[in-house]
């Protein structure tokens, strides 16, 4: 999985930004796109391309249950977002979902990786190459639940009983 | 082992459960609003496009709906979704569905227990973040998102991975002039807003058995705001009494075994805990109400699942009661009964006689979506549960969070003010 990066060096960023809750009432994904981060970024929506990657710091997610907000991300053509650790609801709606890949970085990458750089997400063998800097990074791994949640394409699509 | 992995262990069929363990949990209760019930619809349409069938819901006597983000309705989109959520409950026969403008409504987290629709003992799911609420009357309370809350409604479970549990340990009463909301705005202060993330957060101790069900309410719902999978209380005779008047005697009561274990112990003395803020942009970002910032304030709201149920209301009567607001104060009852409630004791004369507005139930304000959003640079004091950017209206307002007491003085001051310091 390749893409550029489009970073935030903060932590918290919270769904009230991701997808602002005046948005909460509007269920088209392609509408709910244009609107993605545009309380921290209002560029955000001309600059992202598809394939690319959020960078942010700790609690990425955190606040709401609001499913809007990898949706949002996702249909902007966000495959993953990266962080050092994320708000348990945006990450289980992510990959239950089938939104997004919610991928947990070390401090190290995060400091290392810039804006625009690009990175190639291997997830099977956990690793992180960045193509522009010639470096490689460590992923941690999904635990094994999210793992097969991921591998078979969302929570509809797993089935428990095959385990 | 202690509730929150008795409840999961109930729920999954299994002996024991320890920290980490992935169960799927048979689920009890289930709530949709008008925000997660219309996203849930758009699950089902890809759903049905892949071939999964979406016809009948798992059972539709576990299932209970709320209006409550965007009533009364705004505009035309909010209203359809309203509509929606009709032909949703009609479609699949769901019987409780609480209708804005047809007797009890409310804000869903109010009447998951003002309705008794939640029972100790009992895996509830919600389509909302502050689901935590529920989890006072000693049940296993967890929000979730569409796709989640879609996949109980037609398989009845859903997989949890057991956390694990901080405890919370409150010694002795607190201090009048302090409320639940002190002490949880203080207990995030500590631990942050990540503190709790992926943990049961359990409240428990001899404050805790001394506090009302509703200040536990208060505790358990703002768990969220420290990231916490879910809190909890276990129910005691004022959980049973209090479900009992709300017209529910079936409760299955959980308490953890003398054995059961705990990651970490937080103590906390009662009579220690002042009246307190958290400063924009966070709900971490908390001081002392005497040592906040003196801003000019524009608005005092007294609303939401965390800060508008009727005890909320009685403090803050307390403090209007014969005193007049200088600022624009909105005080929204956070479900039909507690405005009733409010009415025949009085508290609505308190709050009309002190200039303040009485508006009709809803998550509008709270989540800046509608009902009293804030302008660019208007600074606000709330009861509700979050003060992110543009949380409650423009992205460069501001929001102080506080409890209904200190809500309440400092919209007789206009700045933000300690209800002991009131002349």
């Amino acid at each position: 999985m390749k893409g550029n990066v489009i970073k935030y060096e903060i932590d918290n960023i919270d769904t009230d930004v991701i997808i602002p809750g005046q948005y909460l009432k509007v269920h088209d994904y392609a509408e709910l796109a244009t609107h993605a981060m545009e309380g921290l970024d209002p560029h955000f929506h001309s600059k992202v391309k598809s394939g690319d990657f959020v960078l942010a710091g700790k609690n990425f997610g955190c606040g709401s249950s609001r499913e809007h907000a990898p949706i949002a991300l996702s249909c902007s053509g966000v495959k993953a977002v990266l962080a050092l650790s994320f708000a348990r609801i945006f990450y289980r709606n992510s990959v239950d979902g089938a939104f997004l890949l919610p991928i947990e970085i070390e401090e190290h990458a995060y400091k290392s990786i810039s804006e625009g750089d690009e990175l190639d997400i291997d997830i099977s063998a956990n690793q992180i190459r960045n193509n522009t800097k010639n470096q490689t990074y460590k992923m941690k791994p999904f635990s094994e639940i999210i793992g097969k949640i991921i591998a078979a394409g969302g929570l509809f699509k797993y089935k428990p009983e095959q385990d | 082992m202690n509730i929150v992995e008795k409840i999961l262990a109930r729920a999954s069929g299994k002996a024991s459960l320890a920290p980490d363990d992935v169960v799927f949990a048979d689920v009890d209760k289930i709530m949709v609003h008008d925000v997660s019930g219309p996203g849930v619809l758009k699950v089902f349409d890809k759903l049905k496009k892949q071939g999964i069938p979406v016809d009948k819901l798992w059972d539709p006597a576990k299932v209970w709906v709320a209006e409550d983000h965007f009533v009364p309705s705004a505009e035309k989109v909010s209203a359809e979704n309203i509509v929606k959520l009709s032909n949703f409950t009609k479609k699949y026969g769901i019987e409780k569905h609480f209708k804005y403008g047809m007797g009890q409504y409310g804000i869903c987290h109010t009447l998951s227990h003002e309705e008794a629709m939640v029972i100790p003992g009992d895996v509830y799911v919600g389509g909302d973040s502050h689901t935590n609420t529920t989890g006072a009357l000693g049940a296993f309370a967890c929000g979730l998102g569409h796709t989640d809350i879609a996949y109980v409604l037609l398989n009845g479970r859903i997989w949890f991975k057991v956390p694990e549990t901080d405890y919370f340990k409150l010694n002795g009463r607190l201090p009048e002039h302090v409320m639940a909301k002190d002490l949880i705005l203080k207990i995030i202060g500590d631990i942050g807003t990540d503190g709790g993330n992926y943990r049961a957060m359990q409240f428990g101790g001899t404050g805790i058995d001394e506090m009302s069900v509703e200040g536990r309410l208060t505790l358990c719902n703002m768990t969220t705001e420290a990231g916490a999978k879910n809190g909890i209380v276990e129910a005691d005779q004022k959980t049973v009494d209090y479900l009992a008047s709300r017209g529910a005697t079936n409760a299955r009561i959980f308490k953890g075994d003398d054995d059961a274990t705990y990651a970490n112990v937080f103590e906390y003395e009662a009579s220690e805990v002042e009246p307190l803020v958290a400063k924009p942009f966070s709900p971490q970002n908390v001081t002392v109400v005497r040592e906040a910032p003196s801003v000019e304030l524009d608005k005092s709201y007294i609303g939401s699942c965390t800060g508008a149920k009727y005890e909320d209301l009685e403090a803050a009567a307390k403090v209007l009661k014969g005193r007049q607001v200088r600022i624009r104060t909105e005080i929204l009852p956070a479900s039909i009964s507690i405005y009733k409630r409010a009415m025949e004791n009085g508290l609505l004369s308190v709050f009309l006689n002190s200039g303040a507005t009485v508006g009709p139930p809803t998550c509008g304000a709270c989540c800046g979506a509608h009902m009293g959003v804030l302008a660019k640079d208007e600074i606000c004091i709330s009861t509700t549960n979050r003060n992110f950017p543009g949380r409650m209206g423009h992205v460069e307002s501001q929001t102080y969070l506080s409890s209904s007491m200190v809500a309440a003085a400092s919209a007789v001051t206009g700045k933000i003010t300690d209800p002991r310091d009131l002349q």
